[in-house]
């Protein structure tokens, strides 16, 4: 053969063979995207899923308001006996001793910052810090953030750079991480931390004593700006109130009580020379600065509770009860079923879904009220859209139906809010960010978020920004360990949902299996799924994982819920109750929380009975007196005549059920 | 007859619709352009990145924004899944491919060897991806890519 044709192709052969394997590695490298982007799908829409039932709940309490006596959610509890505050300090010591067995950190006020490096390692040691420091200090923070404005304005002209920090919700291990990649705060090192400092992590009490540690040292350069999640019906649902309770057994109530204060203290927002808004969720067509400015911004201990004072409650407890004057969907449906005997379960929430929420944003005044608008009102719409909205890239701005509060804003809200108070960009948090941080509306808004690994390891990374004194943004990121695979986890997630809605699912597939051969195909399937559990996922993606099809390609619908057994219920109890339970697994903790009112953990068997007839109510199923007596007397073990929430949880598997779920189906 | 076609096609254009948003942040119908070739390759197609490119002419507007819209994303994409454009890579093939650079058939390729075929041959990787894929395929030791081996263990994590 000629020398040449050979050679040409010999190269023929290694460009044909090289593309090839490029190919081949472009295609394995996108499917592992695909797979990572939509594990990150199902960890935020259950999320979001979560915080819009968060707020239904409460519209719930609100709506049974007469019945219940509730009402002492709305003011704060008297925090401190003493009346002279200067005089805190001492009484705490006189009040709390701290043993000598106790080998962590002794605060001496006011602080320094040997207290602060003490704090730091102590944390890093797993240790805590004892209650009366703890109780100290947070009195301490209260007396400095009363000083301060609801709107913190800051100049880069003595110092070099100023760090912007996002979400931390709780994780200790990030803020240990940007500490030491970007210094401890001092006066050449000035911090803003925009929000959510807690929830969800499990030192969410230690961040708060390391920022709350440094705010007092170095109170110029140190600033924070309240999230949504410094709010303590927040903290009752997603993890922070049990973390305290856990921590400080003795003294929980007093230091949860004493932080309701401290967060209604919490700055709204931070501008940098007078161009960089620095606040935690975003803005609204009617955000206004000024106004803002002026309010009294400790009224409002919790934003999704109500207006707080007098009059205004009353009126806001009206508005809600126009929306419901048409009682929720079930409980109309429940009136029409009085004959029937077998209770059913249908959740409005979820029915209505999308299209028709109880929404908590909205306009400020009520359609087709008479009752002339609050001025208590709009500081409740002021503050609830900084702390709660979103920005999208579409012009206009209307209500977040994810989340239930705040709205969703256009570039052309944040070019208006720009012009009329001459800003040159919006740094915002409040939001996920896969890479931490997010550039939106041609580079005038940044979402920055500081939680690496928030959903699960290898979830995401975390980031800072770094603003120097011209007002140029540097983005610093990192991941606090090893990314790993998150699918297994986002799945197990998602099965969990998939057994609490056990019985909708099955009657669902159900109706697209005319002749009862438990297989429908695989597009009736999607549509059942994401009809039942409102989650807008890739289901055709996530079929393989989820369920089982036969040969021809149809699904075998009852293998979803394969390897989700649940334990043996007590007999007396309907199996419906059972799966109901899983489903608001959460929903029932917070309700047993507001009404267990001393937070004790325990509530007599009247006050259960009460509990378990507002639950009901609250998804539409029918509980008769004969089971709930029985039931109760049958979870009470330790016949004291109350029940402990966990002898509860106990009684139906619960607290095990999210460790079974994924696993052999033989856990029990 | 044209029922299961039409019943065919609805079925491939759901599925496209649910790659698509995986990528459609904002839920507003359209992706980063970047994000293309991700989710044509998730849809199973196998396209080189010429063909990619080409793709990109067909679904790009007049001026490009640096947005691919669903409305003329949909219709190219349901055209490649029907005529089964972009055909996979069978293991074999690729396991032939590997063989070939494999000059002396020793069962694996040095580092060097595969760093300049790969980012001087065929479609040339970006520094990035050859050295997100030598994490996973160098054999430190010997430093070199044993090749049987890697596909075997990519393709277990594919399934």
């Amino acid at each position: 053969a000629h020398p040449g044709t050979s050679l040409c192709h010999q190269m023929l052969f290694f460009i044909r063979a090289a593309i090839l394997i490029q190919n081949w590695y472009r295609f394995t490298m996108a499917r592992l995207e695909m797979r990572r982007r939509y594990s990150l799908s199902i960890f935020q829409s259950i999320e979001y899923a979560d915080e819009q039932d968060q707020l239904q709940v409460f519209s719930t309490l609100l709506f049974f308001f007469p019945f219940v006596p509730v009402s002492h959610i709305f003011t704060s509890p008297s925090v401190s006996q003493v009346v002279d505050e200067g005089l805190y300090l001492t009484e705490f010591e006189k009040k709390i001793d701290v043993p000598d067995s106790y080998y962590g950190p002794r605060l001496s006020f006011p602080l320094t910052v040997e207290d602060a490096n003490a704090l730091l390692h102590a944390f890093r040691n797993e240790q805590l810090l004892h209650a009366r420091y703890v109780l100290q200090l947070l009195y301490e923070t209260r007396r400095v953030l009363k000083e301060m404005p609801n709107i913190t304005h800051l100049s880069t002209s003595y110092s070099k750079e100023i760090t912007v920090c996002g979400d931390l919700h709780g994780n200790l291990d990030d803020l240990l991480l940007i500490f030491y990649k970007n210094g401890l705060p001092s006066e050449q090192n000035r911090y803003v931390f925009n929000g959510d400092f807690v929830d969800r992590g499990k030192n969410s009490m230690e961040i708060l004593i390391i920022l709350f540690a440094f705010l007092l040292i170095y109170p110029n350069d140190l600033h924070l700006n309240r999230g949504n999640h410094e709010d303590y019906i927040m903290n009752l649902r997603y993890g922070f109130t049990k973390e305290v309770s856990k921590k400080y057994k003795d003294h929980g109530q007093q230091i949860l009580c004493l932080l309701r204060d401290v967060f209604s203290w919490l700055p709204l927002a931070t501008i940098i020379d007078s161009k960089v808004l620095i606040l935690h969720g975003g803005i609204s067509d009617t955000t206004d600065l000024d106004f803002l400015n002026a309010l009294e911004r400790n009224k409002l201990t919790c934003l999704l509770s109500s207006l707080c004072s007098g009059n205004s409650f009353f009126f806001f407890f009206f508005l809600k009860l126009k929306s419901l004057m048409q009682p929720p969907k079930s409980v109309r449906d429940r009136q029409d079923q009085l004959k029937e005997r077998i209770p059913t379960t249908r959740p409005s929430k979820h029915t209505a879904g999308k299209t028709q929420h109880i929404s908590l944003s909205g306009s400020a005044e009520p359609s087709g009220s008479n009752l002339p608008p609050d001025p208590a009102l709009k500081e409740w719409k002021q503050i609830l859209d900084i702390l709660w909205s979103d920005p999208r890239s579409q012009n206009g701005c209307t209500p977040n139906k994810c989340r239930g509060g705040g709205c969703y804003f256009g570039p052309d809200v944040t070019a208006k809010l720009f012009e009329r108070y001459n800003l040159k960009m919006l740094i915002r948090s409040h939001e996920f960010k896969p890479e931490g941080y997010e550039i939106s509306h041609n580079g005038k808004v940044i979402t920055i978020f500081s939680a690496s690994n928030y959903y699960e390891e290898g979830s995401n990374r975390g980031a800072y920004i770094k603003l120097n004194p011209e007002l140029i943004p540097r983005f610093v990121q990192y991941q606090v360990s090893k990314v790993g695979t998150i699918e297994s986890s986002a799945l197990k997630c998602l099965r969990e949902k998939i057994y609490a809605h056990r019985s909708e699912l099955t009657s669902a597939f159900a109706q697209y299996d005319l002749n009862g051969t438990g297989r429908i195909s695989v597009n009736d399937w999607a549509a059942a799924m994401e009809s039942v559990l409102q989650l807008e996922l890739p289901w055709r993606m996530l079929r393989s994982q989820l369920a089982q099809t036969t040969p021809d390609g149809e699904v075998d619908f009852m293998s979803c819920f394969y390897d989700l057994k649940i334990g043996q219920p007590i007999k007396e109890v309907q199996p419906a109750l059972v799966e109901t339970l899983c489903r608001y697994r959460k929903d029932l903790e917070i309700i047993f929380n507001v009404i267990d009112k001393d937070r004790s953990g325990l509530i007599s068997l009247e006050e259960f009975g009460q509990t378990w007839k507002l639950f009901a109510s609250h998804l539409g199923i029918d509980v008769y007196d004969e089971s709930l007596d029985k039931l109760v007397l049958s979870i009470d073990y330790n016949k004291d005549g109350h029940i402990d929430f966990n002898e509860f949880l106990e009684a139906f598997h619960v607290a095990e059920l999210v460790g079974c779920l994924g696993s052999s189906p033989s856990c029990h | 007859g044209a029922q299961a076609r039409d019943g065919a096609v609805a079925e491939i254009e759901k599925k496209i619709i649910e790659a698509f948003e995986v990528f459609d942040h904002e839920c507003n119908k359209t992706v980063d352009v970047r994000e293309i070739g991700s989710i044509v390759r998730s849809l199973g197609c196998f396209p080189t990145e010429a063909e990619l490119h080409e793709l990109l002419a067909k679904v790009e507007e007049e001026e490009p924004t640096g947005h691919i819209h669903l409305e003329k994303f949909l219709p190219v994409m349901t055209k490649v899944l029907l005529d089964r454009s972009y055909r996979p890579i069978p293991e074999d093939v690729l396991l032939h491919a590997f063989e070939v650079l494999d000059e002396h058939k020793c069962g694996y390729i040095t580092k060097e060897e595969l760093v300049k075929y790969l980012t001087k041959e065929g479609e040339p990787f970006t520094q990035e991806e050859m050295e997100d894929m030598l994490s996973t395929a160098l054999d430190p030791e010997t430093n070199s890519v044993h090749y049987r081996d890697y596909i075997s263990m990519m393709i277990v994590d594919e399934t």
